[in-house]
């Protein structure tokens, strides 16, 4: 047989249709499509988004503004969710609330993040005794129960919204610090890592350019499922008086002061619950449906 | 087996000293000389000195908490700054009180999560399935304290058959202490069942999928009997380790269910501290709690070892 015989295809096969290549964050965006839960979460998430950002275009009335003619009404055509019990419109201030809350969830996750992944990365990457010291204090960290911890740092720092936002980020870190050094340690592994480590690239850079672009699909899922918890623990400190401080709005503080008129005017509690739960439930709907869609072993 | 054990323990150790450091820690975050605070208005300088030596304040950090230590280690926790009285004595009086509901709770969200999770598993994508899903992520997401004003509306406010606040020792009248524990317990315990349905649903799936399961069918057992005895008894070892894991998240959550039914235990007493600012105790508390949730996880870590056969031998 001679060598061009060897080399000519024995069949001739129809040039197979192009496939368009995909970025892996449009496949995820395909798989994500796919869950419906996941698509209704999201599209409540960028209402309650839209509403912190345009509450003073679509509020009623002014949140903070007081009436005595209108105490306790009970919710109607002109006071959609009732006043409170200083004349002020619910519906205004559950909005307006929805500001703190994506506020409190967004930055206590920027901070849980800012310190975390690049302390995970570290470990991961670093191993040794950097990586035995840092994994201590996660120990540490994760030894005292989150709303334990901050409750305390906000007795210590002070109330306010700022504070109750240094605190849930502070205490939500240690999770995204595990949560990076796993996929880290994970990612280290593969070939390419160990290609860039060959052609002399310093150990900083080998982290920045290859390995961290590689932990980002489980710490977006871990920052959904954090903003959920940040805003129930932004609610619960202002719930306790260690949040955002009256008269400003926020849904942990409405539902403190709900609780004295609860057989008058069950609709001080009814309405900004019902956005808290509805917005966290909303976060972990996205949060779930990400998981599955980033994870490449996923169904 | 004790290899394992000597292990845990030596790690847990440095975990508790590094928790004693971080709450020590807590105290230099605090706006202003405590000094001050103690001396009351008058800021008599010759006072806020005596107050300064008396808590060793005007020695060095690492003096100061080596002493803070000290004290620790013979069961001296400080003493309140409100109250005046020892802080591990207020422990000890409301810590019964959170342990109380803590059980209750715990014992509320096993019997409804560990049935909702085999019930989701062995009928899966069922419409009980797809129930227990929706029902435990609702749970997942519903504030605890949001949960317990709605329960006072409706079961306290609406038809009067509990009261809606308040606190009865067992030990008084087990009846009336049932009666006002009840509600908060169901609170605390909801997040806890969801939790523990998703844990055991995963469990239960993986177990199904197992030979000895397909094993213990081919032999005609009844579905009953595969499930209960064969694939629950394997699938509830992560559970009841992860179960031992929640019963440490119970003492947070009891924070904001105590504050809400006014139950007088070991979670108010820390928010009544924040407001009188009465640091010694809201650093009791966090110290307490620390180390009731290690000695948890070590005991989750070990039972795990008891009960599942493969790790007998290590």
């Amino acid at each position: 047989m001679s060598a061009t015989a060897l080399s000519a295809p024995l069949v001739k096969t129809p040039a197979a249709p192009a496939v368009p290549s995909q970025s892996p964050a449009r496949l995820a965006w395909r798989r994500f499509r796919k869950r419906p839960a996941a698509l209704i979460g999201l599209g409540v998430v960028v209402v309650f988004v839209l509403a912190a950002i345009f509450a003073p275009e679509l509020a009623p009335s002014d949140p903070v503004k007081t009436s005595w003619t209108a105490i306790r009404k009970a919710p109607s055509a002109l006071y959609w969710m009732g006043t409170d019990e200083n004349g002020r419109d619910v519906l205004s201030r559950v909005i307006f609330g929805a500001r703190a809350s994506m506020l409190a969830g967004v930055i206590a996750v920027a901070i849980a993040a800012g310190i975390g992944v690049p302390a995970g990365l570290l470990a991961g990457f670093a191993g040794g005794w950097i990586d035995t010291v840092l994994s201590r204090i996660v120990d540490t960290m994760l030894a005292v129960p989150n709303l334990i911890l901050a409750i305390a740092l906000a007795a210590f720092l002070g109330p306010s919204l700022e504070n109750a936002m240094i605190a849930i980020g502070i205490t939500a870190a240690p999770i995204f610090m595990r949560v990076s050094r796993g996929a880290t340690l994970d990612a280290a592994t593969n070939d390419y890592v160990e290609a860039a480590r060959a052609l002399g690239n310093p150990g900083w850079r080998v982290a920045i350019r290859h390995v961290l672009p590689n932990i980002v699909p489980p710490v977006l899922v871990q920052s959904t499922l954090t903003i959920a918890q940040a805003i129930i623990a932004e609610a619960a400190l202002s719930f306790l008086g260690l949040g955002q401080q009256p008269p400003a709005p926020s849904w942990g503080s409405m539902l403190n002061a709900a609780q004295r008129f609860l057989e008058q005017a069950p609709w001080l509690a009814i309405f900004p619950g019902a956005a808290i739960f509805l917005c966290v439930m909303s976060f972990n709907l996205v949060g779930d449906g990400l998981r599955d869609a980033l994870d490449p072993r996923g169904k | 087996m004790r290899g394992h054990f000597g292990q845990r323990l030596l790690q847990v150790l440095p975990t508790l000293l590094m928790v004693s450091l971080l709450v020590f820690l807590l105290q230099q975050l605090m706006p202003g000389d405590p000094a001050l605070v103690l001396s009351g208005e008058e800021h008599d300088p010759q006072m806020i000195a005596q107050i300064r030596a008396e808590l060793w304040l005007d020695r060095p950090l690492p003096i100061q908490y080596l002493h803070w230590l000290g004290g620790v280690l013979q069961g001296n926790l400080g003493f309140s700054w409100h109250i005046r009285q020892p802080v591990v004595d207020l422990v000890l009086t409301k810590l019964p009180v959170t342990l109380q509901l803590g059980c209750m709770a715990f014992v509320i969200a096993v019997l409804i999560g560990v049935p909702a999770g085999i019930l989701s598993a062995v009928k899966r994508n069922s419409f009980w399935d797809y129930l227990a899903n929706g029902v435990g992520l609702a749970g997942l997401s519903t504030p605890n304290f949001w949960l317990g004003i709605m329960l006072i509306l409706l079961i306290s406010v609406d038809l009067g058959w509990l009261p809606p606040s308040g606190y009865v020792p067992l030990s008084e009248d087990w009846r009336m202490s049932l009666a006002t524990t009840i509600m908060p317990a169901f609170v605390l315990g909801n997040a806890i069942a969801a939790v523990l349905m998703r844990h055991t649903r995963s469990a239960m799936l993986t177990a199904l999928d197992q030979d000895y399961v397909r094993t213990a069918r081919a032999k005609g057992l009844s579905e009953t009997v595969v499930v209960l005895r064969h694939a629950l008894r394997n699938a509830l070892v992560p559970v009841v380790t992860l179960g031992a894991l929640e019963l440490g998240t119970l003492l947070a959550g009891a924070v904001l269910t105590e504050q809400v039914f006014s139950i007088p235990g070991f979670g108010k007493m820390v928010v009544d501290a924040v407001f009188t600012r009465d640091y010694p105790v809201v650093q009791g508390v966090v110290l307490v709690t620390a180390t009731i949730y290690t000695l948890l996880n070590l005991v989750a870590d070990l039972l795990y070892v008891l009960i599942n056969p493969r790790m007998r031998g290590a």
